[in-house]
């Protein structure tokens, strides 16, 4: 057993974090360039903290398998970045963020986090805003805002449909700044293979250089990981392709305890796969769901065009089943009953696997100068993706993999189980329980990056004053070192008949269908059973050509797709042990008599962290148990 | 195999294709860069412009008569009047326009050649879409005007292959004499020509240099560089042209040669005819 | 359902940076007319697996426009034919069957080929670095809505800060120039309030710092037509008017602090 200890301050909630960052311990302004941090991941979080860090006075080393930092997958988010501003006068405040994120995760979030998320979330606004992010804004040149999904305020900064990539590049100029005055070292196209200990410490990483295959080692007083989280295990998913999960995988293996993997989001408007051959699937902003009205043909087997459906024949499920929001139910609801519709027939398109988003009211209503101004870009690229005018029918979405609201357990510090070694942004658990809502993703990356782990490394670091690093020719270093090479290379001998992208897809299948968005016993147990033979034959049968010494991008793959092979059992796993329905994790075997997911406070109020055992026995499960001192636990209900 | 090295050691990055020189005292600074010089360039180019505006609209006094023409090149010396020496004023014209002419081909051959050093050739064909026929030729109708200006300069100005049959200060005589021959006023045409395709990008593409644009008048600014190169053209263009249909010809001329009317006054200037009188 | 397409490719091959390179003629057959252009090369790539051929290595990442790593030159185009569209969002759909398609990597010399169709584009980092930013530690900064900014000039940042830094501009340059790259990365802060303090100094900085780097602009236009973000030759006209400002107030700021 692992000891869970959350260090959550005492004290209301609303001084929690005021208080913990009188009593952590600090580092003298002096001191800080004594420290050396590797932050892996450039990333809202990655970048967001390197930066915080080297202005600071740490020496930061920041690792990313990108060309450049900027290409991290935060720049693909679209619809915005939440805040409790309170600009438009509705009502808003900290609580109320804090009270929808924790309701919208379903309750299985850590309170004090999510407080904390909420208070920083002003501040976010404030430095973006400072470092030239255009957000949009009003004629009066007051910035603007949007509602968004699982929110009945306007609390949503935007910039267009790329706030993301305005976020992100925020945060990549603030790095830039730092590397341009040697405060950062900047490592690109450099994967992270291996996290390093001593003495149970973090105490660096094993890094290969994509170029030339070059394998080394990395030294430092604390490692911090933003990199991501795992939703590519599905293969399809709306995450960049070289997306991965294996930093906090290795992490995992050397000691530190995953939580919730089961908790994975499954977004609601992507465009449909086209075809077999399909990478990825893109998403469509959230926001889309605004003015877009959702509806499926009440008919099966329609084969009309959307606009001859008269309006009687079209079944808008989201508006009759949940009048009080209606189309902005949260993603986790709006995704379910996709899936119901279209499991039952009334799917539109080629292959039926989509559901219609119809502009047409709005267009109506607006005009279409309005709408094109909203989602001008995103209408683009959703013709340019499938040769449809969304101006002139509707669109056709349907939900794909997309967040992964599990990762590295953390404490209050976000120091995972390993002392030393952080977990940022969405490779950690901490924020969003068993559903994220909209806009949120955006501001967790950047409230860990700036403003929670420069103050809290400090309390690790502190002590540590005057301890020299590791040195990188110590044991530890050369055996991690030796086994990476050794697992990389090994890949060029096994000769088989099959591409490593081949076995990812087969994977993705398995456990879309068995812990997609609908999860019973027997399909996990089934689960349980054919990852672990798809492994093998992958690990037997797996073709790989090249070499290892220079960019090989199936060697970089492969090692990604091994590492999710692994990974994938801990989903099921997770997924199968709790019985109970919550956000994301969809039990069918516990759900309300109107099919909505149901709860077991009783017994499953509590984080799942799991704790890696060995190569062959099952990880074992640990549990912090989750209190809500200030919260009423309740059914969901959007009614 | 378990060596420790940084990967930035051992594969090294992009290195800067050349070094920055030590920064001279402004404005010459201004010149050390790409988008200094092409900021001379634009400037330059305005004058040369204004000049060979100019240059066309006077010469068009050769349709009035052989005597405008003339005195128009009389006039030239005479700016200023009385009040500083005699041709003073077009010696300052002059030099600053040889001036204006080096530092715009300079800035051309220097930044001509910075593009060559950065430049990869692609191994397929490269498919342009908005560079046009003028843009990219810029760097050959450039030398093309070159030549063509020490042509017109050897031809109207030094007489060098007119021979006994240059009159100094009769711009009239000397026009219709050498055009008159079928290879030089093609060689004219062609010359202009370009210098017309020059124009054509180099007019608009000053005020992208310059930095004055306002995305409401963008669309102005082609039709403008069009305009010019055009009129420009034009103007140029008739003179071989009408020499050869016959319109500017000695047969026609009514007047007598310049050097038995004002041969006193024309005596000390048969060099001022450097670059202001002829096509 | 979609109807199947055959191409015949063109690739460009090249093992190393210093290796040199040719084309490897390869068909692509049977392709969904829903495929992208990438999808399209991960087909053909399964196919030189199964024929014991190293797949080509081309660059991609998020595959929706948005992360800039994709990119290659399509028929002499970079990013292909379609009007502001990434290599990744280029769909197979756009070209017609039998078609011959001649795909290579971007060229210029600042952006050296490390293996057949990815280059190192690390130049453009390096501009960034000179300047492209607003130094504003992380803390607490005034409250946002502080400073209004006219809409007109968010909007106008917004449209520069597009830019996803792909590098098209460099590759369609004749001269291989990055100015549509820096101007909009200058424009983008260079008209906000918050970029004031900075602006002279970041222009002279990031401008110079491209200029040991790349080519010089001749104004053509390519880079615009090019970019899949459509970035405006009119940030590059800012520039030139902004970098020679920032010679003349840099002097006056310099004779200030004396």
């Amino acid at each position: 057993m692992i000891n869970l200890d959350s260090k959550v301050p005492a004290g209301p909630l609303a001084d929690k974090w005021d208080n913990h960052r009188f009593s952590i311990k600090l580092v003298n302004p002096a001191n800080k360039r004594k420290y050396d941090i590797i932050v892996v991941g450039t990333g809202l979080a990655g970048a967001s903290a390197a930066a915080s860090l080297a202005e600071l006075g740490y020496n930061v080393k920041v690792f990313t398998f990108h060309d450049s930092p900027r290409r991290a997958h935060s720049i693909a988010a679209q619809g915005g970045i939440n805040a409790a501003k309170n600009y438009r006068n509705d009502a808003d405040s900290v609580h109320r963020l804090f009270y929808d994120t924790v309701k919208g995760g379903d309750y299985r979030s850590r309170e004090a986090n999510v407080y904390r998320l909420s208070q920083v979330s002003v501040d976010i606004i404030d430095q973006c805003t400072a470092q030239g992010v255009p957000f949009a804004r009003e004629y009066g040149g007051l910035l603007a805002n949007r509602s968004f999904g699982g929110a009945q305020v306007s609390r949503t900064f935007y910039a267009r449909g790329q706030t993301g990539q305005q976020l992100l590049l925020g945060a990549y100029q603030a790095m830039a700044a730092q590397i341009a005055t040697g405060k950062v070292t900047l490592h690109n196209r450099s994967d992270v293979l291996d996290i390093v200990t001593k003495d149970g410490q973090a105490c660096g990483i094993i890094v290969r250089d994509l170029l030339t295959g070059q394998v080394s080692s990395h030294s430092a007083h604390a490692v911090v990981l933003a990199t991501g989280g795992y939703a590519n295990a599905y293969y399809l998913s709306t995450n960049a392709m070289n997306s991965n999960v294996t930093a906090t995988w290795r992490a995992h293996r050397k000691g530190a305890a995953f939580a919730n993997p089961c908790y994975n989001q499954i977004h609601p408007t992507c465009i449909p796969a086209g075809d077999e051959f399909q990478s990825k699937l893109t998403l469509m902003s959230e926001s889309l769901r605004n003015d877009g009205r959702i509806w499926v043909p009440r008919g099966l087997d329609e084969t009309r065009m959307a606009r001859d459906i008269p309006e009687e024949e079209r079944y808008y499920y989201l508006e009759e089943k949940y009048p009080a929001f209606g189309n902005l139910v949260p993603r986790d609801v709006a995704s379910r009953n996709a899936k119901t519709v279209v499991d039952q027939g009334h799917g539109v398109g080629a292959l039926k696997n989509g559901v219609y988003l119809d502009f047409a009211d709005a267009i109506a209503r607006d005009g279409v100068e309005t709408i094109r101004e909203r989602y001008g870009n995103l209408f683009d690229m959703y013709e340019r993706i499938t040769g449809e005018d969304p101006y002139q029918r509707p669109m056709r979405i349907y939900p794909a993999s997309h967040y992964s609201m599990g990762g590295l357990w953390v404490d209050y510090n976000l120091m995972t189980t390993i002392p030393g070694l952080y977990a940022l942004g969405e490779a950690n658990f901490s924020d969003h329980g068993a559903n994220r809502l909209g806009a949120s993703a955006l501001m967790q990356g950047l409230a860990d990056g700036y403003f929670v782990l420069p103050y809290t490394i400090g309390d690790y670091l502190a002590p540590k004053l005057g301890e020299k690093v590791v040195p990188t020719d110590d044991p530890v270093f050369k055996t991690a070192l030796e086994e990476v090479d050794s697992r990389t290379r090994q890949w060029l001998d096994v000769k088989g008949t099959k591409s490593s992208d081949h076995y990812h897809r087969e994977l993705g299948k398995i456990i879309w269908e068995y812990c997609g968005m609908s999860r019973d016993e027997a399909g996990l147990n089934k689960a349980l059973t054919e990852i672990p033979a798809i492994r093998e034959e992958f690990r037997k049968n797996v073709k790989v050509l090249g070499t290892a010494d220079g960019l090989n991008q199936s060697l970089e793959n492969v090692n990604r797709v091994n590492d999710f092979m692994e990974f994938a059992e801990l989903i099921a796993r997770d997924a199968l042990h709790r019985k109970e329905s919550c956000g994301g994790h969809f039990r069918v075997e516990s759900q309300t008599d109107e099919g909505e997911a149901l709860r077991d406070d009783e017994n499953y109020s509590y984080v799942a962290a799991w704790e890696w055992k060995g190569e062959d026995t099952p990880q074992e499960l640990n549990k912090e148990p989750l209190t809500f001192e200030n919260i009423k636990l309740t059914q969901r209900s959007y009614k | 195999m378990a060596k420790t090295i940084s990967p930035s050691d051992s594969r090294g990055r992009v290195k800067p294709l050349r070094k920055r020189s030590r920064e001279l005292p402004w404005p010459a600074n201004l010149y050390q860069t790409a988008v200094g010089k092409k900021y001379i360039m634009a400037l330059t180019g305005i004058g040369i412009l204004g000049f060979v505006l100019v240059h066309m609209i006077g010469n068009l006094h050769i349709y009035q008569s052989p005597l405008e023409v003339n005195d128009y090149g009389e006039a030239l010396r005479d700016l200023g009047g009385n009040l500083i020496p005699r041709t003073l004023l077009l010696w300052v014209f002059r030099v600053g326009l040889i001036g204006m002419f080096i530092l715009h081909i300079h800035s051309a051959w220097s930044l001509n050649r910075m593009s060559e050093a950065s430049n990869e050739k692609y191994q397929s064909k490269r498919d342009y879409i908005a560079a046009n026929f003028a843009s990219r030729t810029m760097r050959w109708t450039g030398p093309i005007i070159l030549l063509y200006l020490f042509f017109h300069l050897a031809d109207l100005t030094w007489g060098w292959w007119l021979g006994d049959t240059y009159i100094r200060g009769d711009v009239y005589h000397n026009v219709a004499e050498s055009m008159s021959s079928i290879p030089v006023a093609l060689i004219y045409i062609v010359a202009n020509v370009a210098l017309a395709v020059h124009i054509y990008h180099g007019a608009w593409s000053l005020f992208q240099s310059l930095g004055i644009n306002n995305p409401r008048y963008n669309a102005a600014r082609r039709g403008f560089a069009t305009g010019l190169a055009g009129i420009i053209l034009l103007g140029n263009l008739s003179f071989p042209i009408m020499v050869q249909a016959g319109v500017i010809s000695e047969d026609n001329r009514t007047t007598p040669p310049a050097g038995s009317v004002t041969s006193g006054a024309l005596a000390p200037l048969s060099q001022s005819t450097v670059l202001e009188v002829g096509s | 359902m979609s109807n199947n397409l055959n191409f015949k490719l063109r690739i460009w091959r090249q093992d190393g940076p210093d290796a040199p390179g040719s084309f490897l003629d390869v068909e692509a057959n049977n392709i969904s007319e829903e495929a992208s252009f990438l999808e399209m090369l991960d087909v053909v790539n399964e196919n030189l697996l199964e024929n014991d051929i190293e797949p080509i290595n081309f660059p991609h990442d998020c595959r929706e426009g948005i992360c800039g790593t994709c990119g290659v030159m399509v028929n002499g185009q970079a990013h292909g034919p379609e009007k502001a569209t990434a290599t990744c969002q280029l769909h197979m759909r756009k070209f017609n069957d039998g078609d011959e398609i001649t795909i290579e990597p971007w060229r210029a010399k600042s952006f050296p080929v490390i293996k057949d169709l990815v280059v190192d584009r690390s130049p453009l980092d390096r501009i960034i670095e000179a300047g492209g930013y607003i130094s504003v530690p992380t803390g607490t900064p005034q409250d946002a809505n502080a400073t209004l900014i006219p809409k007109e000039v968010a909007e106008t940042s917004m449209d520069a800060a597009a830019c996803i830094g792909c590098g098209a501009c460099v590759a369609a340059c004749p001269n291989s120039a990055a100015q549509l790259f820096t101007s909009a990365k200058l424009h983008h802060l260079n008209v906000l309030p918050q970029g004031q303090p900075e602006r002279w100094k970041r222009t002279e900085a990031m401008v110079e710092t491209m200029e040991e780097y790349f080519g010089t602009c001749t104004n053509h236009g390519e880079c615009h037509e090019a970019c899949p973000k459509e970035i405006s030759l009119d940030f590059i006209a800012f520039m030139n008017r902004d970098y020679v400002k920032a010679k003349i107030k840099n002097r006056s700021l310099a004779s200030q602090a004396k």
